[in-house]
């Protein structure tokens, strides 16, 4: 299955407040400071996906389309 | 400064220094090399299009550790159709580099050359050159003063902070930009939005000189010599045990073994070659044979980088100069990113427990995690060269690991450190 969508992060202004690994466990997993590693977003989780960047407080996550 | 070694095959920058004995003045410039070619653009001829067509033949890549096709970066450049800023980056973070100081001390006016070329060709108004100390700078100033002003271009010196991280092309384009001298997120890059918003050429003072001659002399002349993936001469900077560390130019695609020999040969039995600078990565001295291309060298495990080359001598303890090493690493973080200001320190503080032989099978396991989970996930490459840097030394010191088990049983360790981590600084 390809994945048209994918997250990106600005990790310069991310401070790991961690909003968009609760929202989307299934992509965004937290490394041991709590910093967000992403994975392709799957199709049936987007608009999941446009949650957590909206909901950002930092406005550190932007939605894309897949190269 | 340390005299370059004497009698390589080729020299092309370094030639005007070695036959005149001392830094060449505008007018021995001239005398050996000419006056500046003319490259348009003509009235209604498209910006760059005859120097980005000799850059591409020639194959000229650059010589700042990135070796990005530099015909192509241009061509980014002029795509924008707007008139960009053009920077010369010598401000050379690597504090084990001296190749950009070197060059503008000895060979200012073909570093400046290559820069007024580049600004002509693409219709910039503006070019800054980047370098981090005084006498540089002085030496920049001095030079200028000689040529008098570049018509229709304003060329300005401009010093950068001693920060490893400030000599990346982004935190250029910050601190000329007025803000502070640290990475930036891309997209957008430099040549999309650099200085001011403009479209902005960054590339190293070794890659202007080398532009400067292939206007003169043409693609055909440059690729004569290296390889055919790697064309031209490249500018290393050997040090540690050799008998005559300093600054050489050889044809890309020299041996380690040869730049090594080009240093005066080593001057005790090595053990290992750091390659590309400290955010770069350790050769075993088995593989001296490698020859010095970025291909070659990536496909080694090592990073040719700004043409870095540390010879490690075997009585040295390879895990502690790591160590100490990865430590100054983290030390440089820019501190903006969270995987890079908490992920370098604790890999430091993981390699420092191995060194000490306080490190356990937790230690290990958490020392590779922490290894993969870092790399890719800063706004620059910093984290990921002080990664590879530290996976590198893993393998190749990796059967001496075994002798750091116990606290105390590589006496090796307990001498003083020996690859320099202030660069004076």
């Amino acid at each position: 299955m390809t994945v048209p969508w994918r997250l990106r992060l600005n990790p310069i202004l991310c401070t790991g407040h961690a909003l968009c690994a609760e929202l989307l466990p299934e992509v965004i997993v937290l490394d041991e400071w709590g910093y967000p590693i992403l994975s392709p977003v799957p199709d049936e989780l987007l608009s999941l996906a446009r949650r957590a960047v909206a909901d950002c407080p930092t406005l550190a996550l932007a939605i894309e389309p897949a190269p | 400064m340390t005299a370059p070694a004497t009698a390589p095959s080729e020299r092309r920058l370094l030639a005007g220094y070695h036959a005149l004995g001392r830094p060449a003045g505008l007018r021995d410039h001239r005398a050996r090399y000419g006056a500046l070619p003319s490259l348009g653009p003509e009235p209604g001829e498209r910006a760059g299009t005859r120097l980005i067509g000799l850059l591409d033949e020639a194959g000229l890549t650059g010589r700042g550790g990135g070796a990005f096709p530099t015909g192509r970066k241009l061509r980014s450049v002029a795509e924008s159709g707007r008139s960009p800023v053009v920077v010369v980056n010598a401000a050379e973070g690597e504090p084990l580099s001296g190749k950009d100081r070197l060059l503008l001390a000895v060979a200012p006016h073909l570093v400046l050359d290559g820069a007024v070329l580049a600004a002509s060709a693409l219709r910039a108004r503006r070019i800054a050159v980047c370098v981090h100390s005084a006498e540089s700078a002085a030496q920049v100033e001095s030079a200028l003063a000689e040529r008098g002003p570049v018509r229709s271009v304003a060329v300005r010196v401009v010093r950068v902070p001693g920060r490893y991280v400030a000599s990346e092309e982004t935190a250029l384009v910050n601190h000329l930009s007025g803000r502070e001298a640290k990475p930036a997120f891309t997209p957008p890059r430099p040549f999309e939005r650099g200085v001011g918003g403009r479209p902005t050429l960054v590339a190293n003072a070794e890659t202007y000189a080398h532009i400067a001659l292939i206007a003169r002399y043409g693609p055909r002349w440059f690729r004569a010599c290296g390889t055919p993936d790697a064309p031209g001469t490249a500018l290393f900077t050997v040090s540690g045990a050799v008998l005559r560390p300093g600054v050489i130019e050889a044809p890309l695609g020299t041996s380690v073994a040869g730049l090594l020999r080009m240093a005066g040969g080593p001057a005790e039995q090595l053990q290992a070659i750091l390659t590309g600078g400290y955010g770069g990565a350790w050769l075993p001295i088995r593989r001296a044979r490698t020859p010095a291309t970025p291909a070659a060298f990536a496909a080694a495990g090592a990073a040719l980088g700004p043409g870095i080359i540390v010879a490690l001598p075997a009585r040295v303890c390879g895990v502690a100069e790591s160590a100490r090493i990865m430590r100054w690493l983290a030390d440089e973080t820019a501190g903006q990113c969270g995987p890079c200001t908490f992920g370098l320190p604790a890999i430091a503080e993981d390699l420092a427990a191995l060194a000490d032989g306080r490190a356990g099978e937790t230690v290990w396991r958490r020392l590779h995690g922490r290894l993969s989970a870092v790399a890719g996930r800063g706004a620059c490459r910093h984290p990921d060269g002080a990664v590879r840097f530290a996976t590198s030394a893993l393998r190749v010191f990796g059967p001496h690991l075994a002798a750091h088990r116990h606290p105390g049983n590589c006496p090796a360790a307990q001498g003083p450190g020996l690859l320099p981590t202030r660069g004076g600084r």
